[in-house]
């Protein structure tokens, strides 16, 4: 039995089907007959203030819950302020789908009033994406659309539909069934493959586990666990991956790349197997390439075979999902060892304890002054706060990076940041789709006073929706990371980098109806934080911070990554 | 060298966009390119010759794989496969060259398609090289006119094509279990 709907109607029809319960957007002209449906109908909607922002809040839905963002936008101007989110989602393969409005059919073409090229301008910031013209495509291109964005290695997937499709009525059938020949999904990894890499990791001397945004992304955190305690490697997760072992496992030794730890850097350049898990070996990561994890055979380990060997040379690649290869390779290594009787691995032993010396010889520390409020002193009580357990979305830069090797993350899913686009201005929108999927958990957006000046309209969102996030400013006065570069590369010559004129928080926050404050002395800085998280609502905590902090360790651009340089001082490369 | 890339892909809106887009994104200029739809009007069968340099290639088939309207696609370069073009060419022909002209055309297997006062049309087939040729040939004879399809290309051994079954969907339970949401 069918029904007459009109295509508002059904596309709601299949969201719901699909399980959305919010959609991050803002209306327009082709998009009323939608908004007219939406108007009565049980999914909830919430009104960013910029497009951008909802591209980015569907994003921190999704990453902070696993599930799919929905964000929506009008044609023209609408469509093309997605499109940055887009492609943040695609460099982070984030699932979200994006709705937005199209002129209708008979005026695609004619230069109509907001209209864009929708289709061809999100083509390479998508997945996948769909232009409909007939309204009986509707039910299967939505379903398509969901299973393409969280399916194989997730991304986002745009639906354009034009104002005929969304005012036109059709007998609605519900879809049952999606048929796409030619995309391939792979899970389960090749057994003899899986075999070997058990066999190459026992064989190991100096084995080191790589792991990235792909556990988090296919929830293998649990079953990344139990390969680490049965190989007993040491660890590192990369910056999207942050959370995928918890901060506190005791194999865990930071970050790598670029800011990463001395110990995880110093490791992956002396290991003589990486376990490559859910990465794709990231600039950011490696570091001059030749010079990466010279001493290492690989075993990679990704759901996207396009990602196998496409920067570093597999060894051993296996083509699947995490979820279900970690276990039967953890498995296999049981079976051998128990095989074999469990024998001691000497070289393991030896590696430990240098591991442990590179550990103690350089620890990620805060630095402290009585004086002023260091940018690491600020992680450092936020981390005291959160225990390994707060939400955190960052914006782009030092804060960022600051925040990734300070703070704890003992779940998946806490640790939300743009990382492949870095784009600046995710932080707050972000926080806005973390807080609204988790709202009884403590959410912190910490940003620079540039990225967070990119979001500012979002201020309103938060009071709207009474979302109580926490935002934590990290001001120093600069765009930060630009004006580190300056500093150390281009002779202190700092160009545009200076922010002047940061508003009042106070006066700020307080135009909108909550509260907001600035610190600068270190003996504020607890009862500070406190205050922030006891309020009852969002609130705005400056925090004004030494201004010409450097983000150490560090690796000069087109260094090894074993050439940190470890503080202000001295610059000589460490060996 | 000339890679040769055979794709087999859902003949829809925005499909070739989305092949040309992978080439184009990285800088790669299309030598030709040409498609049709197949024996299923469902598809399309797409050739394309395109110069790239080898440490690019694997990847960019790989990527050419991943886009969900593509059901295979293939590096014919190194693989047996037959690979053939078609020209057509406008030759003026004065009286005195008129039997030259068809003798030559006879030797490199052309046909005549149209005959004027002014002159032939002429149709041949065959690989880039021998095509370069004739077409060199019948410039010796004064002014002509090319057009050239570009190369279309066909494998000589069958490679298993392996499509995705239909998937149900639908029931909202269905995306939360495989998100493992809890």
């Amino acid at each position: 039995m069918s029904q007459l709907m009109s295509g508002a109607k059904i596309l709601l029809e299949c969201l719901s089907r699909e399980g959305v319960e919010v959609i991050f957007g803002y209306p327009g002209g082709v998009t009323l007959p939608f908004y007219d449906a939406l108007y009565d109908h049980p999914i909830r909607h919430v009104l960013v203030r910029h497009e951008q922002n909802a591209a980015f809040a569907a994003q921190g839905y999704s990453r902070s819950t696993g599930r799919v963002g929905v964000c929506c936008a009008t044609s023209g101007p609408g469509a093309t302020n997605l499109v940055t989110g887009l492609v943040d989602a695609m460099m982070d393969s984030i699932p979200i789908v994006a709705l937005t409005g199209q002129v209708s059919t008979k005026l695609i073409g004619t230069d109509a009033f907001q209209e864009a090229d929708t289709f061809g301008i999100t083509r390479s910031a998508t997945k996948h994406n769909y232009l409909v013209k007939n309204i009986k495509d509707l039910p299967s291109v939505i379903h398509e659309a969901f299973y393409i964005a969280a399916s194989g290695r997730p991304g986002p997937v745009l639906i354009d539909v034009t104002k005929d499709v969304f005012m036109g009525n059709a007998h609605y059938e519900p879809v049952n069934s999606i048929h796409l020949p030619g995309y391939k999904v792979y899970t389960e990894g090749h057994t003899g493959q899986i075999r070997r890499a058990a066999q190459m990791i026992l064989e190991a001397e100096r084995p080191m586990i790589y792991a990235g945004g792909g556990i988090v992304l296919g929830n293998a955190h649990d079953e990344l666990r139990e390969l680490v305690e049965a190989i007993d490697a040491p660890a590192v997760c990369t910056l999207m991956g942050l959370g995928g072992l918890p901060s506190e496992h005791p194999n865990f030794i930071s970050m790598p790349g670029m800011h990463g730890s001395y110990a995880a850097n110093m490791a992956m350049s002396g290991a003589d197997l990486l376990i490559a898990l859910g990465v794709r070996f990231d600039d950011r990561v490696t570091g001059r390439l030749a010079a990466f994890a010279p001493h290492a055979k690989i075993i990679h380990v990704d759901i996207d075979p396009a990602e196998i060997s496409k920067i570093r040379n597999a060894d051993l690649p296996i083509v699947g999902d995490l979820k279900r290869i970690l276990p039967k390779l953890t498995a296999n290594i049981r079976e051998i060892q128990s095989e074999s009787g469990s024998p001691d691995r000497p070289g393991l032993k030896a590696w430990w304890k240098q591991v442990r010396a590179w550990k103690e010889e350089n620890p990620l520390v805060p630095v402290y002054s009585t004086s002023e409020i260091k940018p690491q002193h600020l992680m450092a009580e936020i981390d005291r706060i959160s225990g390994g357990k707060a939400i955190v979305t960052s914006d782009v830069g030092q804060h960022q990076m600051w925040a990734a090797q300070l703070i704890r993350y003992n779940a998946p899913r806490l640790w939300i940041n743009s990382g492949g686009l870095g784009s600046m201005g995710f932080g707050l929108p972000s926080a806005i789709g973390a807080q609204f999927a988790n709202p009884d958990q403590l959410v912190f957006s910490i940003v620079g006073d540039g990225g967070f000046q990119m979001s500012l309209p979002e201020l309103a969102t938060l009071m709207n929706y009474g979302l109580p996030v926490k935002i934590i400013v990290m001001n120093n006065g600069y765009l930060g990371m630009v004006r580190q570069w300056q500093e150390l590369f281009y002779n202190n010559r700092l160009s545009s980098v200076t922010l002047d004129s940061f508003p009042d928080p106070s006066l700020l926050a307080g135009a909108y109806g909550f509260k907001g404050r600035t610190i600068e002395h270190p003996s504020e800085l607890i009862g500070a934080l406190r205050e922030a998280i006891e309020y009852n609502g969002p609130y705005l905590l400056n925090v004004k911070v030494t201004p010409t902090e450097n983000v150490y360790p560090m690796v000069p651009s087109g260094g090894a990554i074993n050439e940190m340089v470890l503080g202000p001082v001295q610059p000589s490369p460490v060996v | 060298m000339l890679q040769i890339i055979s794709l087999l892909m859902e003949n829809k809106a925005g499909a070739l966009m989305r092949v040309t887009g992978l080439l184009t994104a990285r800088g790669y200029n299309i030598e030709s390119l040409t498609v049709a739809r197949t024996l299923d009007s469902g598809l399309s069968r797409m050739t394309i010759a395109v110069d790239i340099e080898p440490h690019g290639r694997r990847q960019l088939i790989k990527q050419m794989n991943k886009l969900i309207n593509v059901l295979q696609a293939t590096d014919l370069t190194e693989g047996p496969a037959v690979i053939r073009e078609m020209v057509l060419m406008r030759v003026r022909a004065p009286q005195e060259s008129r039997t030259s002209i068809l003798k030559e055309s006879e030797i490199f297997g052309a046909r005549v398609v149209d005959s004027t006062v002014e002159g032939f049309a002429l149709e041949a087939t065959g690989d880039t090289e021998k095509l370069d040729e004739f077409i060199n040939i019948m410039q010796s004879y004064g002014e002509i006119e090319v057009s050239r399809s570009g190369a279309v290309a066909v494998s000589l051994e069958s490679k298993k094509l392996r499509l995705s079954p239909p998937i149900p969907r639908g029931e909202a339970v269905l995306v939360e279990e495989k998100n493992g949401v809890a």
